[in-house]
């Protein structure tokens, strides 16, 4: 039988704490520690959110609700300690804002609740924009557009410290991330968590096995506004600001696109998601101004052609190893590799060519750098090398995946015959 | 005589202007065998869904084991000890046979929402889930997840849900519905096995399989029930030969 710490799960979960142990140690940057710090962030949160979409199978467009109430909790909670000048431990401060994720889970919750599916995802939608509404309307309680601010420094901490350094925050949001990811991940071998999959499969059924749907979808997200909350606690703590942007649609956006493409349907696949979509978020945000717009296409190329996300890919590929067909494949991946590239290398020269035109301040001249070479956007011509390189890549590409899709079907039938 | 596990006493049910139960009144006994037949549109399912609360009865009441339970959610009735089987199978698409089984037993082991049990941990519902696997015969498919058993499969698991929580009254809707003539008789071997010492109520098609299992039979028309008697009283009913069995039953 499995139990929840088998000897291969210890493993992997040692060599994750390896990791987040060591990760900071590796580049001196503050620019390389903020990203980790702002990675361990979106790792809860990311994974509160897929309690629901993947365990639960609620699609919620409101998440950022109780991770920003649980930021402005936090942050409530500093001011007041440094205005009223009472102490409370900082290392346990997340709590305050996983507080405030479970009481507003509770309260909205019971209306969210109410009705699964689409209904669930609109009622989800409405809340999410009343509450961020309410931050811009009460400026008393959310700080309007500034935001609120304070200062996590308070009292002497435990053994000195004061998370003055963002080395010392950093292994608080690590420590807080690997205790929220174990209790998640606890969460799932309960029967609660198991019968919020079977809720997901066929809450019909799950009434005729005695269990109430709805409030097993209550639990759940009482208990993912806590996991919330505490990644709204982090942030506060972390960036010692919290503003309306915390709780508003487009953070809710950001966490769904992080489960999806890590992998809505296993357990990891979140944390992936947010490692990624973070990186993406800041380092290519750091290169080009027009990240959004690849970011759009890569999430759309993803849903479009691996809705399982990369958890999905890393499984498929499992089977194919397991059924000893992966080199075969992979051969055929080494083949698209350079239409592949030729491909992106044109829609990316592409965008960049069109941004630099919108932006040209001198008529005539839009002139972009690529590998040496100049291309000048203002002119028809210049357009020529990017666009053969879509059109010669995609054609080559998709010669590959017909290939592939006749390679294909021998490699499932090959796959059927072993399971026979 | 033994009591009642279920009397429904001028049961209704009207979908807008349509009344399809049009007043029916059952006593099914306590461990007995009990089938309803019936021509197709008779309303046989439809009566299932409102013992079991699937649909709200327009008017009249049902009973179980001497308890008014007219207007109780069906997770309600359930914990009640009444389970029922679906006639299309309602499973956990993605979880595996052990975990379908393993959900239907929990309630009844006290478990409710419990999120501070390790699921893994609980002995008595791995093993009680474990059991039931082996009485429905799928052990060796016991990690398969359900989505990809075959309709046989389905059927049996179907079969190992409804009565994973140890109900008392058991509801099976055409427990072999679509099945080839040796897949029957296996189903029909298990349903005797499984609901041993149980109340049974079932809708059948297959004319073989009632009189085979029934204690008494309900011959349901219209929304009405016109006769209900052991096999071999329903056999000798003229209303009933008229009104549903045909030529059928002369071959029964």
């Amino acid at each position: 039988m499995k139990t929840l710490f088998s000897r291969s799960r210890l493993l992997v979960l040692a060599a994750y704490l390896a990791v987040i142990v060591i990760a900071p140690l590796l580049s001196p940057k503050g620019y390389w520690l903020s990203l980790l710090c702002q990675i361990g962030i979106s790792t809860v949160f990311a994974l509160s959110f897929n309690m629901l979409l993947g365990q639960t199978g609620l699609l919620s467009f409101g998440h950022a609700v109780y991770f920003g109430l649980g930021a402005f909790a936090t942050i409530h909670f500093l001011r007041a300690m440094h205005e009223h000048s009472f102490s409370f431990p900082v290392t346990l401060l997340p709590l305050a804002g996983g507080a405030a994720g479970l009481l507003f889970g509770i309260a909205l919750g019971y209306v969210t609740t109410r009705r699964a599916g689409t209904t669930f995802a609109m009622i989800s939608l409405g809340i999410g924009e009343m509450v961020a509404a309410s931050s811009l309307m009460f400026p008393g309680l959310f700080g309007g557009e500034a935001g609120l601010s304070s200062n996590r420094m308070t009292s002497p901490g435990w053994f000195g410290i004061t998370y003055g350094s963002q080395l010392q925050m950093y292994y608080l949001i690590a420590g807080w991330a690997f205790l929220c990811i174990l209790g998640m991940f606890a969460l799932t071998d309960t029967p609660l968590g198991r019968m919020a999959n079977a809720v997901r499969d066929n809450p019909e059924r799950a009434e005729f096995v005695g269990y109430d749907p709805q409030w097993v979808r209550y639990l759940m997200v009482v208990l993912a506004g806590f996991f919330a909350g505490v990644a709204g606690g982090l942030t506060a703590l972390n960036y010692e600001i919290v503003t309306a942007e915390t709780l508003s649609a487009s953070t809710s956006g950001i966490v769904i696109m992080m489960a999806f493409v890590g992998g809505i349907g296993h357990f990891a696949g979140p944390i992936v998601g947010a490692a990624l979509i973070t990186v993406l978020q800041i380092v290519v945000a750091s290169v080009t101004e027009a990240w959004p717009f690849y970011f759009g296409i890569l999430f759309t190329v993803l849903v479009l052609y691996a809705p399982g996300g990369i958890a999905g890919i890393v499984a498929e590929h499992k089977r194919l190893y397991d059924a000893g067909q992966l080199g075969r494949v992979l051969q055929q991946y080494l083949l698209g590799l350079v239409p592949f590239a030729l491909c992106c290398l044109g829609i990316v020269t592409l965008v960049e060519m069109a941004y630099v035109l919108a932006n040209s301040s001198e008529p005539g001249n839009a002139p972009l750098h690529v590998f040496g070479v100049t291309l000048n956007a203002a002119r028809p011509l210049g357009w020529a090398p990017p666009v053969i390189a879509v059109v010669v890549g995609g054609f080559l590409l998709r010669l590959v995946a017909r290939r592939m899709a006749s390679r294909g079907e021998t490699v499932v039938t090959s796959l059927l015959q072993r399971q026979a | 005589m033994t009591a009642a596990a279920l009397r429904l006493a001028n049961v209704r049910k009207s979908f807008g202007r349509t009344e399809i139960i049009r007043g029916v009144d059952l006593v099914v006994h306590e461990r007995e065998r009990h089938a309803i037949i019936g021509p197709n549109g008779a309303g046989k399912s439809t009566l299932f869904n409102l013992i079991s609360a699937r649909f709200p009865v327009t008017s009249g009441s049902i009973e179980l084991k001497g308890e008014d339970v007219t207007g109780l959610r069906p997770f309600q009735i359930q914990r009640r000890g009444l389970s029922r089987s679906f006639q299309i199978s309602n499973i956990f698409h993605n979880l595996s046979v052990f975990d379908n089984v393993r959900c239907a037993v929990l309630w009844s082991l006290g478990y409710r929402y419990s999120f501070w049990h390790r699921l893994s941990r609980l002995r008595d519902a791995s093993d009680r889930a474990d059991r039931i696997i082996e009485a429905i015969g799928l052990s060796r498919r016991r990690a398969t997840p359900a989505s990809v058993l075959s309709y046989a499969e389905q059927r049996a698991l179907e079969i190992g849900i409804t009565i994973a929580s140890g109900a008392e009254v058991i509801l099976l809707d055409e427990p072999t519905a679509g099945m080839s003539h040796s897949e029957t008789q296996d189903a029909v071997a298990l349903v005797r096995r499984v609901t041993e010492g149980k109340t049974l109520v079932m809708v059948e098609h297959d004319m073989s399989v009632v009189f085979g299992l029934a204690d008494r039979i309900s011959v349901l028309v219209y929304g009405q029930i016109i006769a209900t008697g052991t096999p071999a009283e329903i056999r000798q009913t003229p209303a009933v030969r008229e009104a549903y069995l045909g030529t059928e039953f002369a071959d029964a």
